[in-house]
């Protein structure tokens, strides 16, 4: 079985997961307690922040543990918004954000907000501009993700953020969730105010993710309790998670550039076989400089996507439908719909992930059984 | 702009011969302390100055560990041109666009000490100048006055154009002016007062007063990480670390409530003074402000500091809180120091201490207490001395990262 899915989730590294287990059974003070364990569960956690901080190029303060992208996605939107209410009630996100933001917001229109959602090109970018043209006296905030989870495309983050400059009263939220570990990521670099990770898109545990929040910004906390976070996010910490998630992104980090470059290489391999190939049309952008490697989007227009997951799983190949998390539904997907595809193409999407540990083989093995199912499948649906 | 090299000011110009060239070592030798990360960097003395040379070192962050050097008045970034004028001409410029505030007026100050350059020091005046006016709108000479003064020497090796003078802590180099033990209580004031100390050149060990069970573990943790955040500015730091609790509850136990304090503090200059004379320093640094809490008003400190004859150094006896939460902001102290962790001076408060001790009574009370003078012997032989080293973790949990 080869794995093909990195998108949905990674295997976690097995140096983080020795390092949770040391903790998770010898470190297992609660950080508030008084005593000499509470004492060193606190000290983790505390570095912890401290060298995820400093690999981020941020300040320690400004850094909030959650339970993964989803939580901070929740926080950093519903919490802004809750905190602004009285200066606004507008929105803006991009059409192609995860089911967290884009649900979310959904939440929030039943609660009087207004959403603008931007359209995206045929590479599933949205334009700077557009932001700036939707902008309303009582916009308080902005998300849009970085790197879209379907399609692979780096929306121009930094761009937005040099145009939001000159809305301070605008906050700016990035789900980075996609990006780390693919590419460089650094908040303050960007430009934005609340930036959302998760561990176990770059090989920690699921379960535990962060938000980054520039110190000056102001949020009401989703959960309340014990005040830990900073106040913002209350409930015991999941110390053994959290070192877990620094460790992970420690090595994610420094094999980075180095994963990039022959993830390139194998995404132009897998592309190159597939391009041309009958019934099968790919939708990320071909060009690096739009989107990551690491996501290769297409649609085999007539079959159902989770009919070709299937088939290749039985060829021995785990890919994706579409986002994980909307897997289970039936519809077509929300992303490729706003891209400007057909029904039957947003309906028969499939997503493979490449990772610096594929071998061309096993692109090419892959390449080929796909080929073979869409023509075996095409052939039957005739 | 990136300067290929930084001039570099020593303080104190007042020291001549063979002490100057003791007091510049002292002062490089901090400096390659603190630059450590930069191995390409090399510090040059020629003709009289001192320099450093880049190499491609990143000079804001070699700037940021200048302003931590003590000993050092001021630097300036330096840009180094050939022996052609219109190379000199374009550096000038260069110099004057990188200043952070755009000057209304300028002046140029040549000197010329290769005699084979063709223009004289007037003549590069009149061409630099000419050259930078023109190509900056709204700038102006002004010859008495300017707002920015730039400088072009043409040396043999090369010409140098500098204008921007950055200050720096000024003070006395590392250690240079002797030892002495400071007082460190985990509070705002004593992290700065140490500070200062170090600025004007005295070497210090720490000393700190815990009263476990009464004084959390994490207590202590704040002073160590204050302690760390000291040992940034010299290399290591020692860090006594005094059993305080039987002597503390002892007091409580036996003595009148209002003079609690008082005593608690003769006890601890006793000790500290002990400790100094073992580790050969000649004076205590405390935080102490004139007037702040009971054991700080001028009546308070005459009764304490009888206890010991050591010198006692005051550097915040007359400075504000709020300069002194400044300067804490300063050197990063602050944000460790509000930690709301009890220390042992807020651990047995007196409901009311007293303000005006009378030296007689406290004497009187003290010679009661027969135990003291072994107790404090105890106290400093259970002392444990604790080395902090800058940027070193003193966590063996490392591996888990």
């Amino acid at each position: 079985m080869i794995y093909f899915d990195h998108s949905a989730t990674t295997p976690v590294h097995p140096e983080v997961a020795q390092s949770i287990h040391e903790v998770l059974t010898r470190h297992y003070g609660n950080p508030s307690s008084l005593h000499r364990l509470g004492v060193e569960a606190e000290k983790l956690v505390s570095q912890a922040r401290e060298r995820i901080a400093d690999m981020l190029g941020v300040s320690r303060n400004s850094i909030i543990f959650t339970s993964g992208g989803s939580e901070s996605n929740n926080l950093a939107i519903k919490g802004a918004a809750s905190r602004l209410r009285k200066r606004g009630k507008h929105i803006i996100v991009s059409s192609i954000e995860h089911a967290s933001v884009h649900d979310t917001v959904r939440q929030l229109e039943q609660h009087g907000y207004r959403i603008t959602e931007l359209p995206v090109d045929q590479s599933g970018r949205v334009r700077p501009e557009q932001v700036e043209t939707a902008i309303q006296e009582d916009t308080v905030l902005v998300s849009i993700m970085y790197v879209n989870n379907e399609l692979g495309t780096i929306q121009p983050i930094e761009e937005i953020a040099a145009i939001l400059k000159r809305y301070p009263k605008v906050l700016f939220h990035v789900d980075a969730v996609q990006a780390a570990g693919k590419i460089p990521v650094y908040p303050e670099k960007l430009g934005v105010d609340m930036l959302s990770l998760s561990a176990h898109k770059f090989q920690g545990p699921k379960g535990i993710g962060i938000l980054y929040k520039r110190e000056s910004v102001r949020l009401d906390p989703l959960i309340s309790g014990g005040g830990q976070e900073f106040g913002l996010r209350s409930g015991t910490e999941n110390v053994p998670y959290i070192v877990g998630m620094a460790k992970a992104l420690r090595l994610a980090l420094e094999s980075q550039p180095a994963a990039w470059q022959r993830v390139s290489g194998l995404k132009k391999r897998l592309v190159e076989q597939l391009t041309g190939a009958e019934g099968i049309e790919i939708n990320s952008p071909a060009d690096d400089a739009l989107s990551v490697p690491h996501i290769v989007n297409l649609s085999c227009p007539g079959l159902r996507s989770e009919v070709l997951v299937h088939a290749l799983e039985q060829r021995g190949f785990c890919i994706s439908s579409r986002s994980a998390c909307s897997s289970g539904e039936d519809k077509p997907s929300r992303i490729l719909l706003a891209l400007g595809l057909s029904e039957a193409q947003a309906r028969s999407g499939l997503r493979i992930s490449l990772a610096k540990d594929h071998t061309p083989e096993q692109v090419d093995r892959l390449a080929a059984a796909l080929k073979q199912v869409v023509q075996e499948l095409r052939h039957l649906m005739r | 702009m990136q300067p290929d090299l930084i001039l570099l000011r020593f303080g104190e110009l007042t020291l001549k011969g063979k002490n100057r060239t003791r007091f510049e070592d002292m002062v490089i030798s901090h400096i390659r302390n603190l630059t450590g990360d930069y191995p390409q960097m090399k510090i040059v003395k020629t003709f009289g100055r001192v320099y450093i040379q880049l190499n491609g070192a990143p000079y804001e962050q070699v700037a940021a560990q200048l302003k931590k050097v003590f000993g050092l008045r001021s630097f300036s970034p330096v840009l180094r041109a050939e022996l052609d004028l219109a190379d000199i001409q374009q550096a000038a410029l260069r110099v004057m666009q990188s200043l952070g505030r755009k000057p209304g007026t300028f002046k140029v100050t040549s000197r010329r000490s290769y005699k084979a350059f063709p223009y004289d020091s007037m003549q590069l005046n009149r061409h630099v100048s000419a050259y930078v006016l023109s190509r900056t709108p709204g700038l102006k000479v002004d010859v008495h006055e300017p707002d920015v003064e730039l400088w072009v020497e043409v040396r043999q090796e090369g010409a140098y154009v500098f204008s921007e003078i950055v200050y720096g802590t000024g003070g006395f180099p590392l250690g240079s002016n002797g030892k002495a033990m400071l007082m460190l209580s985990g509070g705002i004031d004593s992290p700065v007062a140490g500070w200062q100390a170090m600025r004007r050149g005295l070497r210090i060990e720490a000393v700190h007063f815990h009263s476990y069970p009464y004084t959390s573990e994490r207590a202590k943790q704040k002073v160590i990480d204050l302690t760390r955040k000291l040992s940034e500015y010299a290399r290591e730091i020692r860090l006594h670390v005094v059993p305080f609790t039987r002597i503390q509850t002892g007091l409580k136990e036996q003595a009148p409530e209002n003079l609690l304090i008082t005593l608690m503090r003769r006890a601890m200059f006793r000790i500290t003074e002990r400790l100094a004379e073992r580790n050969d320093a000649l004076a205590i640094v405390t935080g102490e402000s004139l007037g702040q809490v009971a054991s700080q008003t001028l009546s308070s400190l005459n009764t304490i500091e009888r206890a010991v004859s050591i010198p006692i150094l005051r550097p915040l006896i007359t400075t504000d809180k709020i300069d002194i939460i400044r300067m804490a902001e300063e050197i990063d102290t602050y944000a460790i120091s509000i930690l709301p962790y009890e220390d042992c001076c807020t651990i047995f408060q007196p409901r009311s201490p007293s303000t005006n001790p009378n030296l007689g009574v406290v004497e009187r009370v003290e010679r009661r207490l027969a135990w003291m003078e072994e107790a404090i012997e105890q106290a400093i032989q259970d002392t444990e001395l604790l080395i902090i080293r800058r940027g070193e973790q003193e966590e063996p949990s490392n591996s888990l990262f």
